[in-house]
């Protein structure tokens, strides 16, 4: 290393400039298709942007004026309340269910394959496809949900009630990522050596001891991945709750992500509305780092 | 693999047959002049099959007798006005547009419309309403040829084997709704979702009441929103109603489900379809007997984008046979929707039975944006958060329309 980079002094502006050219490509990419539209985003947050700023291309800047605003409403504390609960409601459910069936799906039985394959589906269909049959089934009258809960005589009121309607999209999105969690948590499952669960099984060990002993210490690393990536997937949910629901009955199904397009495409307040982008990408970013530095450090338990 | 392979071939011809349709020349509409015909884009959001098809005819003969070719473009609703906005920030807005007539406030905001009175065309003979809906600080920038308003519809047999008379009155309404109401069906069914349409289905109740959107907690409005969230207590209508959109209560009306709703005129060419339903349509009751039922005027009007050139008043002589009285009556019979004439529609409604309520509500009929202008979308937001809490019982009626007049004024 000290060897290299006391030789080649001379020719070192020249290897920088190569250097620079190969990285130009995914840096045009990175300022043209993320840095541009998230300058925008933050310089729109700033302006009062109108309807008329669309056409004239003029905003008077206002400062924080937009986030105080946001920061000022009552939404502001629903639609924050719902994000967290709607997050930590799909990602526990998501992983518990997606590791229970990885850990089923693990032993080889007849048709397990086929089976898996199965499961794959909710991912395969287009979000508004399942979301507008999530919406079917989960109607008060005629809907096969309550159909069924009929039979044991307690019908939910499911997307007209303000406690109800959060719980359903909660479990459209649980039902929907399921299978990613399925299927990263089994790959993370068939790298575990066979071995070591037959000198557990020799040592005498139970199910739940092999589980607690080896499987949950060696997913570790996986499991980190899939609860960042379902963290920052679910945080930006848009369509299903949409779909499902489209943020009411009474704001009670209203996210930050849902707020945000409310504020820009409805009530025509685009800066307010780019505020809660801001917001949002804040915290994604935040969870994004997160998800960096653990990747960092499974890399170097991997290394060690 | 062999038959990966067919699938291919048999997907590349399908693409090279629809190249070659694409390519071949389509026949020229109203050729014959000689002349290079104008092209002019038109954006409209008749995006259903029915909807589109009566108003590509609508098209179709305004450019065989203007000589201008009209390239169209149908989107859903919603994406209207985010893709005029598109439009207006990339300089690529459409020669003609056809959106609702209370966004048509928001578009002409931007200052991307040109008054009408550039394309000779006068607002003689329109109903009041209209002509101020697409008017913007004293211009006028848009146009209906035909106009549409709520009334309720109902099903004559299951009205007639409940022995119940098609309700006139707030009253005979909830007396009416709750007797045919029971076995999970349902009185009555409308719209009440947190978007523009639930403050549309809404606002009949609200105006014909009294009360008006610049004081949304007046006891007038505070009464009317009571009136319609007991009806929903009391099960004469679905606590779904927070989740319907209009399609979605016509559903519930083909179905069976629902014996009264409330909703438009363009409803009526789909229940005609259905051969096996009899039904009738009554104006929106009123609170007192005798009244008049105040409506919001519904409609899309034409306006013209400032695009420049030559095309621009090609656009206009387009938009001038689309708003005179031929085609006027003929959009309004191929979609149920009433002339934006006073005499045109008078003589549309004796011709057409069903549409007789309909006449006679747009007379009264209010439009949104002629009290606020501008303000309306932030104000009508506010208002359908207030039904949507009232209805779920979330708050009640006094405390969510005394939020949304907070809402609304900030």
């Amino acid at each position: 290393m000290t060897l290299t980079a006391g030789r080649v002094s001379p020719g070192r502006r020249r290897t920088g400039y190569a250097g620079f050219a190969f990285l130009a490509p995914v840096l045009l990419y990175v300022v043209v298709f993320f840095g541009y539209p998230l300058v925008a985003n933050l310089v729109m947050s700033a302006q009062d942007y109108t309807v008329r700023s669309f056409y004239t291309g003029q905003a008077p800047f206002v400062g924080l004026a937009n986030y105080a605003a946001v920061l000022a409403n009552p939404l502001f504390t629903t639609a924050v309340l719902n994000t967290v609960l709607f997050t930590v409601g799909s990602i526990v459910f998501q992983f518990g269910i997606g590791l229970a069936l990885a850990v089923f799906f693990s032993g080889r039985f007849l048709g397990s394959a086929t089976l898996r394959s199965l499961l794959l589906l909710p991912w395969l269909l287009p979000l508004v496809v399942s979301g507008a049959v999530w919406r079917w089934m989960f109607d008060q009258d005629h809907g096969v949900l309550n159909a069924l809960l009929r039979l044991v005589g307690a019908p939910v009121p499911w997307l007209t009630s303000t406690t109800w309607a959060l719980p359903a999209v909660i479990i459209t999105n649980i039902w929907i990522g399921v299978p990613f969690n399925l299927v990263v948590l089994h790959g993370g499952l068939r790298a575990i050596p066979a071995t070591l669960y037959e000198a557990a099984e020799l040592d005498g060990a139970g199910a739940w001891q092999r589980f607690r002993h080896i499987t949950w210490p060696l997913l570790r690393p996986v499991t980190g991945i899939v609860l960042m990536l379902g963290l920052v997937y679910t945080i930006k949910v848009f369509d299903v709750i949409m779909v499902v629901t489209g943020g009411g009955p009474a704001n009670s199904t209203q996210t930050l992500t849902t707020w945000s397009y409310a504020l820009s495409f409805r009530d025509f307040a685009f800066g307010q509305g780019a505020a809660v982008g801001n917001l949002l990408i804040l915290v994604a970013t935040g969870f994004g780092l997160l998800y960096l530095r653990s990747l960092r450090s499974t890399l170097a338990e991997a290394a060690s | 693999m062999s038959t990966t392979k067919r699938g291919w071939t048999l997907s590349a011809t399908a693409l090279l047959a629809l190249a070659m349709t694409g390519c071949s020349p389509a026949p020229a509409p109203g050729g014959g002049t000689g002349e290079a015909a104008t092209t002019i884009t038109e954006l409209d959001y008749y995006a259903d099959a029915q909807g589109s098809e009566a108003w590509q005819k609508i098209l179709d003969a305004c450019s065989r007798q203007t000589g201008v070719k009209i390239e169209r473009q149908a989107i859903p609703a919603a994406q209207m006005l985010p893709k005029v906005l598109q439009g207006a920030s990339s300089k690529t807005l459409p020669h003609l547009l056809f959106t609702d007539n209370p966004t048509l406030q928001q578009v002409a905001a931007t200052g991307a419309l040109t008054p009408l009175t550039d394309y000779g065309i006068a607002t003689d003979g329109y109903y009041d309403s209209i002509v101020k809906a697409g008017t913007y600080q004293d211009k006028v920038y848009g146009l209906a040829p035909g106009v549409n308003g709520l009334a309720l519809m109902y099903n004559k047999d299951l009205l007639t084997a409940a022995g119940v008379q098609p309700p006139t009155t707030w009253e005979e309404l909830k007396v009416a709704a709750t007797k045919l109401s029971g076995n999970g069906k349902y009185g009555l069914a409308f719209s009440a979702l947190p978007s523009e349409e639930g403050t549309w289905q809404f606002l009949p109740f609200f105006w014909s009441n009294g009360a008006d959107l610049a004081h949304l907690d007046s006891a007038k409005s505070v009464e009317a929103l009571k009136y319609v969230t007991e009806l929903v207590n009391a099960g004469a209508a679905s606590k779904s109603v927070v989740n319907w959109s209009q399609n979605d209560v016509a559903d519930q009306f083909v179905a069976g489900n629902a014996a009264m709703m409330v909703n438009g005129s363009w409803n009526l060419a789909r229940l005609d379809a259905e051969t096996s339903l009899k039904y009738g349509v009554v104006p929106i009751p009123v609170p007192q007997k005798g009244g008049k039922p105040t409506v919001a005027l519904g409609g899309e009007v034409g306006a013209i984008p400032a695009t420049g050139g030559p095309t621009q008043q090609a656009a206009g002589k387009v938009l001038a046979c689309v708003l005179a009285e031929p085609t006027m009556l003929e959009w309004s019979k191929a979609h149920a929707y009433v002339p934006s004439k006073v005499d045109v529609a008078k003589k549309f409604g004796e011709q057409n039975p069903p549409m007789k309520a309909f006449v006679e509500e747009v007379e009264t009929a209010r439009s949104r944006t002629a009290e606020l202008g501008e303000k309306y979308p932030k104000v009508s937001a506010a208002l359908a958060a207030a039904i949507q809490s009232s209805l779920t019982g979330q708050q009640p009626a006094e405390q969510a329309l005394a939020q949304a007049q907070q809402a609304s004024g900030s």
